[in-house]
């Protein structure tokens, strides 16, 4: 699917710059990806020098983390979750999984990488990708608007 | 003669002691919520201006109706608690800045007014037709039947004591002229404890956030709200945060404005948040036990020592 194009302006820019709240969504994760989001969120990198706080409702996110290889029961789920998120909303693929399917790719309960399905703006690839790396995806989806 | 009066009204509901004014002091209070919050776990926190990015992303999001609900109700509700909160404060300004102009019962308007914010968080929690609002709706019930009596006595000691003035301006020239509430007697200190006690369930923080509820309700009455409601949510909280401590200091500690004024609004704040993150969530059924038992106690024992003349 073609790229997210949600350029903005002035203080809207600057206020979505600067108060980006994320929303985690697991879509058959092993949960690694999961718990390094976690380790991320926690006062050790105390993300809320930057405005990041972990919301519990898509109506609030403006980053969906996305997890794990997109499985044919998740898929469903997901295309919900991505509209009821309030636009603009940014999409982050965390983990090899969503960005490529990794060791899962091919399988039977796979339906394909998370940028077929909806429009990714950010790939953080590893597995786990590391908190700083984590981080760093989303500092780079924010400098996309 | 007559537009004058009109723009200076616009003036004050607006720009003032209304709307500007205490949205900047409010959304600077959240901060230090905030930065205090993040010292307490040792982190660094998060920068002053925050609150505000966080309103400004609201506004420029899109505001969801969700399929089903109740559209009216929905985006009314938070215009509401707005509303209610804006003309508390400039009600509490303006009898703090004239005192002879303010009419008469004014406090009792000023209870009722304080009502609507948790009001329109019910109403919100009940049109937005998802499990979690209704359930932050029917908490937010229960824990207004559980503070709102210990806050009605706790105010109602104040009007036993000085002879039943029941208005703001009254209050405050009796205690121009007898010196602050809190220093008549040991009552005044008894509701003024009583009164700290009810901020945190009337602003719904921390160990009284039943109804918002992270961790169980996603974030209860506002789980289906985006967009521009959900910022004039976040704004009707944060000017609360400031009005409601400077209503009960009007109340109790104000003689004339000082600078020590200020020091105590910052202190009731320090003390807000400093209970606020040493104390984990009540149940419902624990909140109502907290507030019917030991506080209403409490204030009635404030009420009989004020008839009694302490």
């Amino acid at each position: 699917m073609s790229d997210n194009n949600h350029r903005l302006s002035g203080l809207k820019k600057w206020g979505f710059r600067k108060s980006p709240w994320v929303f985690h969504l697991s879509t058959g994760s092993c949960n690694n990806c999961d718990i390094e989001i976690l380790d991320a969120l926690t006062p050790r990198f105390d993300l809320e020098r930057f405005g990041i706080l972990l919301v519990g409702t898509p109506r609030h996110a403006d980053i969906l983390l996305v997890t794990g290889i997109i499985t044919v029961q998740a898929l469903p789920r997901l295309l919900h979750v991505y509209e009821q998120a309030a636009k603009p909303c940014l999409v982050v693929a965390v983990g090899t999984c969503p960005c490529t399917g990794g060791i899962f790719d091919g399988s039977y309960h796979h339906v394909g990488p998370l940028d077929k399905i909806i429009p990714v703006d950010v790939y953080i690839p590893g597995c786990p990708p590391k908190p700083e790396a984590i981080i760093s995806g989303v500092a780079k989806a924010l400098a996309k608007l | 003669m007559l537009l004058s009066h009109g723009v200076m009204d616009f003036f004050y509901f607006v720009i003032f002691p209304g709307f500007v004014f205490t949205a900047v002091i409010g959304l600077l209070s959240t901060w230090v919520d905030r930065k205090v919050s993040a010292r307490i776990q040792w982190r660094v926190g998060p920068p002053w201006y925050q609150p505000l990015a966080d309103v400004i992303k609201l506004m420029s999001k899109e505001s969801i109706i969700p399929e089903g609900s109740n559209r009216t109700t929905f985006l009314i509700a938070p215009l509401i608690g707005f509303a209610a909160v804006i003309l508390v404060s400039t009600i509490v300004w303006m009898a703090n800045i004239y005192p002879e102009v303010t009419f008469v019962g004014d406090l009792i308007v000023v209870i009722y007014l304080l009502y609507l914010p948790s009001i329109a968080l019910i109403i919100a929690g009940s049109s937005s037709r998802n499990p979690f609002g209704a359930l932050g709706a029917s908490r937010e019930m229960k824990l207004m039947l559980a503070y709102e009596i210990a806050f009605l006595f706790a105010i109602f000691t104040i009007v036993v004591k000085n002879g039943g003035i029941i208005s703001l301006g009254g209050i405050l020239h009796y205690q121009a002229n007898h010196g602050c509430m809190l220093a008549q007697g040991a009552s005044c200190i008894i509701a003024f404890i009583v009164g700290l006690l009810c901020i945190p369930a009337k602003l719904g923080l921390v160990p009284f956030d039943i109804a918002e509820a992270e961790t169980e309700l996603i974030a209860g009455p506002y789980t289906e709200y985006s967009g521009a409601s959900l910022a004039i949510f976040k704004l009707t909280k944060a000017m609360l945060l400031f009005t409601l401590p400077i209503f009960i200091l009007t109340l109790f500690a104000k003689t004339v404005w000082t600078p020590w004024t200020i020091l105590w609004y910052v202190l009731i704040l320090v003390f807000i948040v400093l209970i606020k993150n040493t104390n984990p969530r009540f149940r419902i059924d624990q909140a109502l036990k907290f507030f019917w038992l030991p506080v209403v106690t409490l204030s009635i024992a404030g009420i009989i020592l004020a008839a009694v003349g302490l």
